[in-house]
């Protein structure tokens, strides 16, 4: 009895030790629980932060590039100082000296031409370097505004932007500060006449390259990356869709298109840099086409495109029900008929999207285009791919690694601008999917 | 803005409608025909009618009468280029002939530039040439100074005199320009002639038009996808061809054994003692795997914890907002990473190690590795969510019924099943981290260097390819090719981890299907 008791005894005993242990093992293992919950919460709200981080950063340094600092000038266009013959000679016109003019403008505004040296300097300096071209392009457009006054938007020099937008502290000792306490004397003036206004920057998008901040646009990196989608689009759509649709209904299933298949994988994750190696060893060096020209740069996108619309136009084929082919063979269709008349048509919101994403690939790409010297500084507008051209992310390349100040504002300007169009592109491709996506 | 539509309008206007036109005109002329037949055999005992349709019989007709031309036409352009040159070379003189391959060159571009100065001479200033470029067989000799000084009115300048057998070549060549020219548009012209005189004929009502149209289109579709395996044929051959060139300088034990880094710029103009500096290959990919494992540590718990929640916790409502917002991540241009990196990140851990006493560059292993690991977030994050996913819902089941927790069942039955297959997303997403550049060009800095310090500048491979050839170097020297060494090693590097990591991904999912 006294066995069985004690054995009892220690039975519950050693049951409720079990059952304690039971417990304290189920907290411990609910908050494992808990806390796998939480990291992968807090992963997620990692990600996201990051991106946010990301796109406030840019928007805060870039949205000031949107605006310029202009001056406005009373210039006289003096015939003297720009056509003294008189023969309205467009070459002779062009090599006048406009930056004097613009500069008696800005005496006559600010109470006279300084009598010291330095002062002088520092008065001129309120201008951008490129204020010449300003008044150039306003006389060469209107020869009849020569002997006249007219008032002109002029640029402010760089750095009289910065401290307006707040980038120069005016606060600081004037011997180490930029801008020095005369030239904002000068300029509080200004902007209490109103003369000195923050306006919309659009030479942000019609200027070409400049050294100087103020006057550097995107204009010729807009018409690079134009021209290289137009290449794209004819060269990647055809052949991807046709290489596609052989691979897809007519290539025989054996080991070779295994192979293919394989190799197209693969091509799509090769590195964007080996294919700017490609473009400078076959299209520059064996072709002989024009080294920073947009052909070149089309070119390789192109070809880095193709695998991505051939593997989506794959995908959008074989989502086509077997019950479309099926009934068109019915009505004795051949199958080239099937395939044109109605597998295509189904599959074509699936080969937009997917050719749409491709091109997004391609606006963004930078490193190939490096390779094949678009990263050049160029001032002429290209009229065709022939000529020599940069692109929209090269120049935000060239643009970070400038050493101006004034250029990071840019740059995250032309991030904006860049960040903008694919985004439209990438809301075109899912309005796409989503209007003709179908199940069947 | 007015000159540049014209000059498309025009272009246009002369280059792409009349072709348009006249190649559709002929589609109607095949299809009037056809149809004409039908018409007059509808009735007829012949029932059966036209075999193709008559749209088919236009295109037939277009296409035979100038696929054929425009073969011919294409093959001409290509080929026209290297025999006249070929024709050109052999009327140099021998002493030309046995000079090295530079100097070739050199006369070869002296000829085309005379050639094209050739267009703005009038009539009498080419009579005057072609007797200077006779020589002294001329009736009426010429000053070698005057042909010189001509060019020099018209804006072309020659360095030296110009040879007579340098101006007989340049004539020859423009002789035979114009010749083949005109030639290949009269072959054009003629063969498109035949063509369709032959394709017109053979309209009947028999005729298998739609059979012979779809033979074309087929052909025209396996070429396209013979394009698409050329590209890859095209990157290895053409990078393997110049690093081949690249390792007849300098010898492969100096690049893949070498531990420094140090071209010598400029060898070429120094007249190249025989040192062409160092070239070792061994810091840079120590740099580019460090960055990458960096990147890694970021992103693999990030990606793979988000995954997780993604498809075993989260509600359709999270799910629909964080998944996008991941792949935004992966849609950024990674030129907006790099200057992510150089104004923001790079500052921000500098005053952050600065605050505890660390000394941290601003371009440095950490900041490049740290925004690398941002960029393939997403990659490893909707990849594992596709593998996770495709585990077998039993095995879940199973496990809880066995009483495991929703966090036990996915560490020790889910993720252990899924394994494979996320070890080949991490691969995959460790190949887009190696090929990267535009990243470490901006945030990881130039200096090709073997420590161990994630504070300090590292470089990678692609770095060093985008500073070897956006110099001004000449192409055949081995600072510009060993760019091609290092894009085949890049190349060969991505590609295996690429086949592996799919071999796995495609292995592990035929398991479960």
């Amino acid at each position: 009895m006294e066995v069985q008791e004690e054995m009892s005894k220690d039975l519950s005993t050693h049951s409720a030790a079990v059952k304690r242990r039971m417990s304290q093992r189920l907290k411990k293992r609910q908050a494992a629980e808990k806390r796998f919950q939480f990291y992968g919460l807090a992963a997620i709200f990692i990600g996201m932060m990051f991106l946010v981080i990301l796109f406030t950063t840019i928007i805060g340094k870039g949205w000031p590039a949107f605006l310029q600092t202009s001056v406005l000038v009373n210039v006289n266009l003096d015939p003297e100082i720009i056509d003294p013959t008189g023969e309205r000679n467009v070459d002779k016109m062009m090599q006048a000296n406009y930056t004097k003019i613009a500069r008696q403008g800005l005496y006559a505004e600010l109470g006279g031409k300084p009598k010291n040296r330095r002062d002088r300097k520092l008065m001129h300096n309120l201008l951008s370097r490129g204020v010449d071209v300003q008044i150039r392009d306003a006389v060469i457009a209107d020869p009849s505004l020569i002997g006249k006054t007219v008032p002109i938007w002029l640029y402010a020099h760089g750095n009289v932007d910065a401290l307006l937008k707040g980038a120069i502290d005016r606060n600081t000792d004037n011997s180490s500060r930029l801008v020095k306490d005369k030239q904002i004397a000068w300029m509080d003036k200004l902007v209490a006449e109103d003369k000195m206004v923050k306006r919309f920057n659009w030479g942000l998008f019609t200027h070409p390259a400049s050294s100087q901040p103020e006057t550097a646009g995107l204009g010729v990196a807009l018409i690079g990356t134009f021209f290289m989608v137009i290449i794209v689009l004819l060269l990647a759509i055809p052949i991807g869709v046709a290489a596609a649709v052989y691979l897809e209904e007519f290539a025989p299933k054996n080991r070779i298109t295994d192979v293919i298949e394989v190799n197209i994988n693969n091509l799509a994750a090769v590195p964007s840099i080996v294919f700017g190696l490609l473009g400078l060893a076959v299209f520059i060096n064996f072709m002989g086409l024009p080294r920073s020209g947009s052909i070149v740069g089309g070119l390789v996108l192109a070809l880095m495109t193709l695998p991505t619309i051939i593997i989506a136009t794959r995908a959008a084929l074989r989502a086509v029900s077997p019950s479309i082919r099926e009934g068109a063979y019915g009505v004795g269709a051949s199958k080239m008929q099937t395939i044109f008349h109605h597998v295509l048509p189904l599959a074509f919101p699936g080969i937009m999207t997917g050719t749409i994403i491709g091109i997004v690939q391609a606006v963004g790409e930078t490193a190939p285009l490096l390779m094949i010297g678009m990263v050049a500084f160029v001032q002429d507008f290209p009229t065709t791919p022939m000529e020599p051209a940069t692109a929209l992310p090269v120049q935000i390349y060239m643009w970070a690694t400038s050493a101006e100040r004034g250029f990071v504002e840019r740059t995250a300007g032309a991030t904006m601008v860049l960040l903008a169009g694919l985004f439209i592109l990438n809301a075109a491709a899912v309005y796409l999917r989503r209007k003709y996506e179908r199940k069947w | 803005m007015s000159e540049v539509l014209s000059l498309y309008v025009t272009g246009f206007l002369t280059y792409i409608l009349p072709p348009v036109i006249v190649v559709s005109i002929v589609f109607f002329i095949g299809k009037w025909k056809a149809q004409g037949l039908a018409k007059q055999t509808s009735t007829a005992a012949n029932a059966a009618g036209l075999h193709s349709r008559p749209p088919y019989h236009g295109a037939f007709l277009a296409l035979v009468s100038f696929l054929p031309a425009v073969l011919v036409f294409l093959t001409w352009s290509i080929a026209e280029g290297p025999v006249i040159k070929g024709m050109v070379n052999n009327t140099l003189p021998a002493s030309v002939t046995k000079l090295d391959q530079g100097k070739q060159d050199l006369i070869t571009s002296v000829i085309g530039t005379i050639e094209n100065g050739l267009n703005k001479l009038d009539q009498k200033e080419l009579d005057l040439l072609k007797s200077a470029s006779k020589g002294d067989q001329a009736a009426v000799p010429v000053e070698p100074e005057t042909v010189r000084k001509l060019f020099e009115s018209k804006n072309i300048i020659l360095a030296d005199n110009p040879e007579p057998y340098l101006l007989a070549a340049a004539l020859k060549s423009r002789d035979l320009v114009q010749f083949s020219t005109y030639g290949k548009y009269i072959a054009f012209v003629l063969i498109s002639i035949a063509a369709f005189l032959f394709a017109y004929s053979s309209i009947k009502l028999r005729l298998r038009a739609r059979n012979g149209v779809e033979t074309i289109i087929r052909w025209f579709l396996i070429l396209a996808s013979v394009i698409a395996i050329v590209t890859t044929f095209g990157i290895v051959f053409s990078v393997l061809f110049e690093t081949i060139n690249f390792f007849q300088i300098i010898p492969p034990s100096n690049f893949f054994f070498g531990t420094v880094w140090d071209p010598r710029f400029g060898w070429g103009a120094t007249g190249g003692d025989g040192n062409f500096g160092q070239y070792g290959f061994l810091p840079l990919l120590w740099g580019t795997l460090y960055i990458s494992i960096v990147a890694l540590l970021v992103a693999v718990p990030i990606g793979l914890f988000s995954a997780i929640y993604m498809s075993e916790y989260a509600g359709p409502k999270l799910r629909s907002i964080a998944k996008p917002a991941l792949e935004i991540l992966a849609g950024i241009p990674t030129i907006v990473y790099g200057f992510f990196a150089l104004v923001t990140v790079g500052p921000f851990f500098r005053d952050a190690g600065a605050v505890v006493g660390l000394e941290i560059n601003a371009s440095s292993v950490l900041t490049a590795g740290f925004v690398m690991g941002i960029m393939i977030i997403p990659f490893i994050s909707s990849l594992s969510d596709d593998i996770i996913n495709a585990v077998p819902q039993s095995l879940r089941e199973g496990s809880l019924g066995l009483g495991s927790t929703k966090s036990e069942t996915v560490t020790k039955v889910v993720l252990p099943a899924a394994l494979p297959g996320l070890v080949g997303a991490v691969m995959l997403a460790a190949s887009r981290a190696i090929g990267e550049t535009m990243i470490v060009v901006l945030a990881a800095g130039i200096a090709a260097k073997l420590h161990m310090n994630p504070f300090d500048a590292l470089t990678t491979i692609t770095v060093k390819i985008v500073n070897q050839l956006t110099g001004d170097h000449e192409f055949g020297s081995p600072e510009t090719l060993v760019a091609f060494a290092l894009g085949l090693s890049l190349f060969v590097i991505t590609l295996m981890l690429n086949v592996y990591a799919l071999y796995i991904v495609r292995k592990y999912r035929e398991q479960y299907d």
